[in-house]
């Protein structure tokens, strides 16, 4: 044993001493004591292959895959193509972050615990709010957490969401829901983006917990009447939730000062790469105040000083919330996270800074509002479909054209048009959402654009 | 072993900031952008535009250096031994990592037409196929980012299965062994747990649980071998009982490591079980995340799955996506899951194959009795639940006598440990052992790693006896010395952000 057999340490010899310090004669008698019907005779497995075959074969299976390298990508709705700097993969790509554990014994683990402190308070500052945690898996269960600590938080049953959220989205949170059974209401939005706040109104009773609102919303305009919703929310005694995409808070006010009681997003725009869905980030904050913090899920890190000395420290905080001290009365169940991914974001928000930071969103902004122009000059096309400002995102439909077609047209000359929006909502047949960033040169869209002006004009 | 480890008084980066520094230039916009931009600007109501913005203002050198230096105050897998039990703490083979890196890991988005994404679908499909043969279970869903989201999914699959038997069953049985994660995944999903005992041996006492189980227990969570290393030696009565009432149970996968290719949870009568592949699997931890933990179950359980799974047209050898999941309990995740870690799973399954894993179980069951063997005659230390049984992959010890003649607690010694370069084993789990020492010492450590930590331990704990105020103020060669964990969460002193911090300078 141990020889040829990748990664395992003992050698013959000392897997001889071992066993002779034990007092038994064989590994097998370390394993007598389970019922011998269960111990497998044959173990049906491929055999151990070498570190150039596996390169090999996992190579072979990946070129079948067409990447951004190939392909030009113009998708989001919930993960979307940006540029991630050489610093950001060099810092997490340094093995004492990527191999370390959750610092449980924080006197070794200052490295880890500064650089989460930092995400948190970083994304604190970003999204004007006081508590960040230190990472959820992504958006959709940081909105499933988010709805249960405002169930928690009022003792209330429902929740009211816009109905242009993603689906996929929707349906995590809900199933987060489900055990608790809460009921999700949607209030609708009307064409100019604003919420409906007639149909708002009729839905807001005394159980509800919280209204949540997406900002830019999934078809990416921004909703002029939000700080509105953030008010009747609070008259009602209910929770305000505000979603971000934080690559668009250069540009757009914090939702701290939007009124936010609640903070969700997705951290994988600042600078975490696309994965083909994850890892991704969910970002969870909430306003200090005891109410909200106790019943805050996730690890959350802050910062102390030494017993002995009073030098500046860190650790994990608020541990007492947590399932390894709470067990069924813990308010989540969340143990491992995307530490990772937050020390990634800590870099990247530290390397663009402030002035990077504006420029990204201004970046995004001139694009998104170019290729809108661009694309509602050409006649048969409503681009956007929402009559407001936009950013990142934005649905547009071709008369008579089916969205489906488009797609594939654009994906024969190698680009992904952006996601069908057919299957996602009845009334928005035929119409696509379209994604675009610091990614795509006026060039790409250009392109873009003389394909849909072709197939519309042929 | 000396260890010394790095201090840098390295100061937040907003206390870094230079104004008008900047480390990363995006592309000139050029005249029609700009012009874009400017009305799209105007657009935005003056109420909605950012006013202040306080981040921090640095060169690239400063950023990359900043966060090099906090890397240097981090203990890893990398620097030396990790001996966590129930965490499996094995090296994270490189290999993976370069295959993880590609472009056509990274940069593929999730929603990019089938045609496009034939690797990602095949690769998860393979995958699959070998997690089935490795556990005996029918089918795999990959959304579960961790073994606790795994959990969550398969106590909402307990409960939907009994839902469509037409009943609701609310109670989940749970050890008192158990990982804190279980009872918190189960009370999620709208389960009431009830706690059954640890008998004399370390194992479920059998008696007891026949006495719960009734027609409105919906099933059990078990983690086998348990959280003391002992493999639960009446689970063959265990699955009867459960059965015996149409319940289902559940395998906790976080201590797999001892079991590869040696017993499968489904040979066993398991239904679902979640494998942490972050663990058992040798995908880093990366602080804390990002992990993964799929869920596997039975034939009857495989349409409660959330949706999609991948399935193969043979006939057109293509991999395709299947959305139509009427009975499912629902998504509990965007997209796929965390793809780039099931590619590092890959790569390690097919590098260790069969025969490797099964000599990953026996070597680490051989280290953790080895192990055991050595530190139950050191003074100081007793061995609960059945010392002369076999332990698993782990096991655990008390320092009660220790603390009873010395006043030293397990903390001191596991902080003491870490002058010695060892990273300490968990502590204070399992509930069940006072002054509990949980270790794991895991295949990928030589018996001279492992003989370094048990000279640590007779160390500390020698120290201990001849100068116990030594030991409880112990670490001395850390980053910083024993940090103030009380006065970190107490309401007047705790700071959870530069923020609120800032506010309480000031008031």
């Amino acid at each position: 044993m141990g020889r040829e057999i990748p990664y395992v340490a003992p050698t013959e010899n000392e897997i001889e001493e071992m066993l002779k310090e034990i007092g038994v004669k064989d590994i097998d008698e370390l394993y007598n004591d389970i019922p011998s019907k269960y111990l497998l005779e044959r173990f049906d497995f491929p055999p151990s292959k070498s570190e150039i075959e596996v390169k090999e074969m996992i190579k072979e299976i990946l070129s079948k895959n067409k990447c951004m390298d190939e392909l030009k990508l113009f998708i989001g709705g919930g993960v979307w193509p940006h540029y991630i700097p050489s610093v950001v993969k060099e810092i997490i790509s340094r093995s004492e972050f990527l191999t370390s554990y959750t610092p449980y014994q924080p006197e070794v683990s200052q490295g880890i615990l500064q650089a989460l402190f930092e995400y948190q308070s970083l994304l604190a500052e970003l999204l004007e709010i006081d508590v960040v945690n230190a990472s959820m898996y992504d958006w959709a269960t940081a909105l499933g957490e988010a709805f249960r600590m405002a169930a928690r938080v009022t003792r209330r049953k429902k929740i009211l969401y816009p109905h242009y959220i993603s689906p996929q989205r929707r349906e995590v949170a809900s199933t987060y829901s489900s055990g608790m059974g809460l009921r999700l209401e949607d209030y609708m939005q009307l064409e100019d983006g604003s919420v409906d706040v007639e149909d708002l109104q009729n839905k807001l009773d005394r159980d509800v917990a919280a209204i949540y609102i997406e900002y830019p919303s999934y078809l990416g305009f921004i909703s002029k009447n939000i700080k509105t919703v953030g008010e009747l929310a609070h008259e009602s005694g209910a929770l305000f939730i505000v979603g971000v995409d934080p690559s668009a808070l250069g540009i757009l006010e914090a939702p701290g000062r939007l009124g936010a009681d609640i903070v969700v997003g997705e951290g994988q725009p600042l600078g975490l790469p696309m994965s083909f869905g994850g890892p991704l980030l969910g970002i969870l904050g909430c306003r200090l105040e005891p109410k909200l913090l106790h019943s805050l899920p996730g690890r959350l890190i802050g910062m102390t000083k030494t017993i002995r000395d009073g030098e500046r420290a860190y650790c994990m905080i608020l541990q007492s919330r947590e399932q390894h001290i709470k067990r069924e009365r813990a308010t989540s169940n969340i143990c491992t996270n995307q530490a990772l991914c937050a020390v990634a974001v800590a870099t990247y928000l530290s390397l663009l800074g402030r002035s990077g930071f504006i420029e990204l969103g201004k970046q995004i902004l001139a694009r998104t509002n170019y290729m809108v122009r661009k694309l509602s000059e050409i006649s048969g096309v409503k681009a956007p479909l929402f009559n407001a400002p936009h950013f990142k995102e934005f649905a547009y439909k071709v008369d008579g054209y089916s969205s489906h077609e488009l797609l594939r047209e654009l994906l024969e000359r190698g680009i992904v048009g952006g996601i069908d929006l057919s299957r996602e909502f009845n009334e928005l047949e035929n119409s696509i959402l379209t994604c675009v960033t610091e990614m795509h040169s006026k060039r790409d869209i250009d392109r873009y654009v003389s394909i849909v002006k072709e197939v519309v004009e042929r | 072993m000396k260890f010394r480890q790095a201090r840098f008084e390295e100061p937040l980066i907003f206390e870094l900031s230079r104004s008008g520094a900047h480390g990363f230039e995006f592309p000139r916009l050029g005249p029609e952008l700009e012009r874009a931009l400017k009305d799209a600007l105007d657009e935005i109501p003056e109420e909605l535009r950012r006013k202040e913005l306080n981040l921090p203002e640095l060169s690239e050198l400063e950023v990359v250096r900043h966060f090099t230096r906090l890397s240097e105050m981090n203990y890893s897998i990398t620097t030396g031994m990790y001996p966590l039990g129930s965490c499996t703490m094995k090296y994270n083979p490189v290999l993976n990592e370069e295959i993880a890196s590609s472009s056509k890991v990274l940069h593929v988005h999730p929603l990019q037409p089938e045609e496009t994404v034939q690797g990602c679908l095949k690769l998860l499909y393979d995958l699959e196929q070998l997690l089935k043969r490795l556990t005996g279970m029918d089918r795999f869903s990959f959304q579960p980012s961790a073994g606790a989201h795994g959990e969550f999914l398969g106590c909402l699959i307990i409960r939907e299965y009994h839902r469509s038997k037409g009943r609701d069953r609310r109670i989940m049985i749970i050890p008192d062994s158990a990982h804190g994660t279980n009872p918190a995944s189960a009370t999620m999903a709208g389960f009431e747990v009830r706690v059954v005992k640890s008998n004399r041996y370390g194992c479920v006492d059998v008696e007891e649980l026949e006495s719960m189980v009734d027609e409105n227990v919906a099933g059990i969570m078990l983690t086998n071998p348990n959280t003391l290393g002992i493999f639960e030696k009446d689970i063959e009565r265990i699955v009867e009982i459960i059965h015996g009432v149409d319940g289902l149970l559940y395998y906790d996968g976080a201590n797999l490591n001892a079991l590869l290719g040696k017993v499968r949870p489904g040979d066993m009568g398991f239904d679902i079980i979640h494998l942490n592949l972050h663990k058992t699997f040798s995908t880093p931890h990366g602080g804390g995340g990002p992990g993964s933990g799929p869920i596997g179950v039975v034939e009857k359980l495989v349409d409660f799955l959330p949706p999609p799974l991948v399935e193969y047209d043979e006939e057109n050898d293509r991999y395709y996506l299947d959305y139509d999941r009427p009975k499912s309990v629902g998504r509990i995740k965007m997209f796929h899951g965390n793809f780039s870690v099931l590619v590092k799973t890959y790569a390690y399954l097919l590098r260790m194959g069969g025969e490797g894993l099964k000599r990953v179980a026996e070597a680490s069951v051989l280290a953790s009795n080895y192990l055991l063997r050595k530190i139950e005659k050191l003074r100081g230390i007793s061995v609960p639940f059945d010392p002369e049984r076999p332990r698993k992959h782990e096991f655990v010890v008390s320092l009660q006598p220790l603390y009873k003649e010395t006043g030293v607690r397990a903390v001191d010694v596991a902080k003491r440990l870490l002058d010695y370069g060892y990273h300490a084993p968990t502590i204070y789990f399992p509930l069940i052992v006072d002054e509990a020492f949980m270790i794991e010492p895991t295949e990928t450590e030589s018996k001279k790693e492992i003989d370094g930590f048990y000279e640590a331990l007779r160390n500390a704990l020698d120290e201990a006896y001849r100068d116990p105020e030594m030991v409880k103020n112990a670490p001395y060669n850390t980053a910083v010395s024993r940090v103030d964990e009380v006065r970190a969460s107490r309401p007047r002193t705790m700071i959870p952000s530069w923020r609120v911090y800032r506010r309480k300078m000031e008031s």
